[in-house]
Order: structure tokens, then sequence, then C-alpha cells
């Protein structure tokens, strides 16, 4: 047992992930408070390697074998529970990302350590962590403490500054091999997104639908908005899903991340998953018929009503 | 094909939720609730997957008192055979549903166990990767793209940026499912309520212990940081106040 506070560090193509400073900068801020040390747990087949990107780290925990040259869950999982179960940090903290929900919750499974997903924010008081959850589709937050003082948290991208963990150094690398393997998971091949027509990453104005756009016919209201306005048309999931708009005009968290001027919400409810994707805009502006919806936390301004109503008569104030 | 599926009902979030007087719980005497969405996937994977295989869908929900609807549901829109787990007064915490999910499947067949990647109330961890280490299964969760060939399956999984990874699955393995490939199939109302009142419901009693490891302290309604600023009025004045604001800022050319 120790004090200490463990990262799951995510990295690809040799390259550490934005999620893992976010988390290690607030690992060493909740290391001083229970006076441990802010672990960097990784896996891979040269997982040693990856210490010069992690000088925020006290020390890091290389899982290193040929076997996890790419990520499985299930191989993740059997080189890490046995790890996991013998240290026993007072916290381990795992990106809320498409593999980090998958290995948190069998780690918490495996290892009988309870598990606090969706965190937007961690603290420790008395000694033991405290995390804040993110429930309903970010309409309520839950607090929580671990019964036996410690447990694993999946923390939501954009929860701390990525800065705070972002410090120059090679900390001491413990190397250790999977104490055991899994293989009933093989990787076949990595599929990267094929590039779209528009880049919205780099587009400064995005009229961005949701659900509230109904159906495919509507698109055309927000594609004369957007021209009107010399911007582009970008998407919450489900409008990717239904085939309105191509998978690259998707923001979130299986999509892009945007920060345009000017981010136009509209239909859009703000769930956790799409907010990650453009909370950093310089201006957003949501419109929608629920005066709950969550967007309104993130936007500057906001206006209950209808986007069936309020993109034609937008778009004729632009001279569209 | 034994698919099996595991769906649940969550708080409608059409409505208000409201915290209650213990500050600690959602206010549930008036709640209404629907299937959960990413669990309505699931289900039309797996009759997909059925319907090109072959095979039997059975749906699992954790009897709550009130699940009739939501399994009648499943089978009206194509489920073979629908499953009451247990004797819950209200659904559980995610490991207390894992425990009862897998001690049910201990008893049914399944080659492919289906549930949605997560719900919206799922305070302790999404309950596909606790059922599969429960049952010492494999599992891959925020999955797309399911194809059966023998005894394993190839599934996507999606990452940030649009970043897809592929792999293949021994069979039997737990799915958290993202999204299907086609929209969940329509149930017609009269259908269901026909269901309701002809299908016998089977059910699995099952014992396991309670509990999350987890204890809530408090919830509350997130504080809006920067609030944002509200315009009222018709759509018409919502659009000339957006405009003015785009001129103001320099965005769009006065
Ligand atoms: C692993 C994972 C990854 C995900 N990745 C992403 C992602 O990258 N991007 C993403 O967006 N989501 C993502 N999601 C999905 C996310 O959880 C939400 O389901 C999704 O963001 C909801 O999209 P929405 O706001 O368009 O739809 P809804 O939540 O259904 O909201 C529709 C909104 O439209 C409003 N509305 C309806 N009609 C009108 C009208 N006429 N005028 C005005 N308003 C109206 C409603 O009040 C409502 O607020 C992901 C989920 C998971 C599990």
């Amino acid at each position: 047992m120790s004090n200490d506070i463990f990262v799951l560090v995510e990295h690809r193509d040799g390259a550490v992930a934005e999620s893992a400073y976010e988390l290690l900068g607030r690992a060493r801020e909740l290391a001083a408070a229970t006076s441990g040390a802010a672990v960097a747990l990784v896996a891979g087949a040269a997982a040693s390697l990856l210490a010069s990107q992690l000088g925020a780290a006290s020390r890091v925990i290389a899982v290193e074998d040929a076997s996890l040259a790419e990520f499985t869950p299930a191989a993740w999982q059997a080189a890490l529970a046995p790890l996991i179960a013998e240290r026993q940090p007072l916290l381990l903290l795992v990106p809320n990302s498409g593999s980090g929900m998958d290995v948190a919750a069998g780690l918490s499974a495996a290892t009988g350590l309870p598990l606090a997903a969706y965190a937007v924010d961690v603290a420790i008081a008395g000694g033991s962590p405290t995390v804040t959850c993110q429930l309903y589709a970010g309409k309520i937050n839950v607090r929580v403490r671990f019964d036996g003082g410690r447990g694993i948290a999946t923390v939501v991208a954009g929860a701390f500054p990525a800065a705070a963990g972002q410090a120059a150094g090679s900390p001491a690398v413990e190397r250790v091999a999977p104490a055991a393997a899994d293989a009933r998971i093989r990787f076949r091949r990595l599929i990267r997104p094929e590039a779209g027509g528009v880049d919205i990453t780099k587009e400064s104005i995005l009229v961005s639908i949701g659900r509230g756009i109904g159906e495919a016919d509507n698109v055309e209201l927000a594609e004369r908005l957007a021209a009107a306005l010399g911007g582009a048309v970008s998407s919450s999931r489900p409008v990717a899903d239904a085939g309105w708009l191509p998978r690259t005009r998707q923001v979130g968290k299986s999509g892009l991340r945007v920060k345009p001027k000017l981010y136009l919400a509209l239909g859009i409810s703000g769930a956790p998953e799409h907010l990650e994707g453009m909370r950093d805009a310089e201006l957003i502006v949501a419109v929608n018929t629920d005066a709950h919806a969550p967007i309104f936390g993130v936007a500057h301004y906001g206006a209950v009503a209808d986007i069936l109503e309020v993109m034609p008569a937008l778009t004729q104030r632009l001279g569209g | 094909m034994e698919l099996v599926v595991l769906v649940k009902q969550v708080p409608d979030l059409a409505e208000e939720l409201e915290i209650d007087a213990s500050g600690t719980d959602l206010a549930r005497e008036w709640m209404s609730f629907v299937a959960s969405e990413w669990d309505e996937y699931a289900l039309e994977e797996a009759l997909q997957l059925r319907d090109e295989a072959g095979g039997r869908v059975t749906c699992l929900a954790l009897d709550t008192g009130s699940v009739d609807e939501l399994l009648a549901t499943c089978l009206a829109r194509g489920a073979d055979r629908a499953v009451k787990v247990g004797a819950f007064e209200r659904g559980p915490d995610s490991h207390t549903a894992a425990r009862a999910f897998a001690a049910a499947l201990r008893t049914l067949p399944h080659d492919l166990v289906l549930t949605g990647v997560q719900a919206i109330d799922d305070l302790d961890g999404q309950v596909g990767p606790l059922v599969a280490t429960e049952l010492g299964l494999p599992h891959v969760s925020v999955v797309t793209h399911i194809k059966l060939a023998g005894s394993a399956a190839t599934v996507h999984q999606e990452y940030a940026g649009g970043l897809v990874a592929e792999f293949e699955v021994d069979l039997p393995a737990v799915l958290g499912v993202q999204t299907s490939r086609e929209a969940p199939r329509y149930a017609p109302v009269s259908r269901v309520r026909q269901i309701m009142k002809t299908a016998e419901m089977e059910q699995v009693d099952v014992a396991v212990a309670a509990g999350s490891g987890l204890t809530i302290e408090a919830m509350s309604v997130p504080e809006t940081g920067r609030a944002a600023e509200m315009i009222a009025g018709s759509p018409g004045a919502v659009a000339d106040r957006i405009a003015a604001i785009l001129r103001e800022r320099g965005i769009v050319k006065a």
C-alpha cells in the first residue's frame, strides 16, 4: 500500500497523449497533499522510452513486452491488474477515452478497487480521494468517496490543464514484465480518418448542428447559414451517425477538437463527449429549445428557441 | 449463434432532473424512464447479426418491477427471448448489476454479449467490462462494425480524432456498443402493448452481493461557470441580436 497517485499513460506513435499531461498535473498536486508520489504507468513494447516525455512524474513504471506493441483491452488488463492489486496506489487516474474506459472498468472488477467514472474533479480530503463525477449527460454532478479510501477514477478530457503536467526531465524508470498475457483479443490494424474536403479544425467559423436539426433535409438550412457567415458546417455525433454529414465534420470525443473564433451550437444538448471537442472556442452561441441543456453551461450567449426558425432568420439578417 | 443483450432504463432527460431533500439522490417519485440509448444500438446490432448468421437474440433486464415494457419492446423489435433477472427495488449500481447479469449468464447460453457502451447514470463504470471480468471473458468497448467470423468476431474500437482500431476477438466475448449500422428499428406501440398482455417473460433468480464501493457525499446541478447571457424574444429577435453580436465582435462585416 502507498499514498501514491498513479496515472495510466496513453500514447500513440511514440508520443504521449494530451490526457497524460492533464492527469499528471493533477496527480502531482494530489501527491503533494498525500505525501506520496505521482507515478506514471505506461504499458507498451518500448514503454520505458516514453519516460523522457513524462518529466512531471516522480517515477515511471514501464510494463514492457513485445505482446504490448498495440493496445488491446485484454492484454492491458492481464498486464496491469496484478500490478495494481500488488502496489495498491491511493488512486489510479485513467483517461475516460475509448481505451481508458475499457481498461478502468476491467481493472475495477479484477482488483476489487471501486471505480468512479466521468470524473471532472479529484481532490484529497482527510487523506483520501474525493471524486466529482458528471452524470446524466452533464446535467448532474455527484461527489463520491471510495469506501476503502482507495480507488480508480476515469477522468473526462479537459478536466485539468495539460500545462501543469508538462515538465522537463526524465524520471527514474522501473521496468516490469507483464504478470500475465491474454491474446484473446488481437489487434488487426489502425484505420486513420480519410481527409475530408473541409478541415473543421482549420475553420474559424463553425455552424454546428445536433439532433435538434430533426431531419436530413434541414441540413441545408445550416449550409446556407454557414455560407452567409463564411464558415463551415460541423455536427454532433448523432448527425454523423445518421449519415447526414460526413464523419470528418464530427466534433467531440470520438471526432475532432476544434477551437474556432465562433461556434454556433444549434440543437446540440452539450453532452460531455461533445463539450470536450469545442469548449475552448473563443465565442460560443447556443440555440436550444431546452432551457436546461448543458450546452448553455459553456456558451457565452444562449437562446431558448427553435433552430429551424432561427437559422433562416439569421441567414437573412446576414444578407444570405 | 447465441446473442445476449443487456438492457436497462435510465431517467428521461427530456424532463428536468431534481435532487431530493437528502442531497445525495435524485427525486425519483415523478421521474419517467426511457430505454438507455446505447442499449438500443446494442439490440439493433444483435438483431442484424442474427439476421446474417442465424441464431437467437435473448434480452436480459434486471427486474426492478417495471421492466415489462422495456422487454416487450425488445420482443416487438424482433428479440427471440426476454428474461428478467433477480429482484431489485430500483436499478442498482453498475457493479451490482454486473454481478447479477454475470450470475444469470452462467445459466444461459451466450456466444456474444452486447450492451450499450455506457449509460448516462453509470457512476461506477460501464457494465460491459464489469460483466466480462466477472465471467472471465474478453471485452471491447466503444465498438462499431461488428462482424462474425467463425469462433471470433472483428470489431472496430473508436478513439479521439476519428482513429479506429480493428480487433479480432475470440468468442464468447462482451462488447460495449457505440452505435449500430442502422438506426434502431421501430416497434409499433400496439405491438408492444399486445406482447405485454400475452407474452410470458422468463425469470432468473440470482443472489449477489450489492454495492459499488462508492459512497455518494453530495449531488449538485453543475455550476454553469461562465453562465451564458440569455437572449430572449421571438426567433426573429434572437436572430437580430446574434447578428448584432457578430458584427460588434467583427466576426461578420458591419
Ligand atoms: C465513447 C463515446 C464517444 C462519443 N463521442 C462523441 C463525439 O465525438 N461527438 C458528439 O457530439 N457526441 C459524442 N458522443 C455522444 C454523446 O454522448 C451524445 O449522445 C451526443 O453528443 C448527443 O448529440 P446531440 O446533442 O446532437 O443530441 P441530443 O443529446 O439528443 O440533443 C439534441 C438537442 O436538440 C434540442 N432540440 C431538439 N429540437 C430542437 C429544435 N427544433 N430547435 C432547437 N433545439 C432543439 C434538444 O432540446 C436537445 O438538447 C459519444 C459518446 C460515447 C459513449
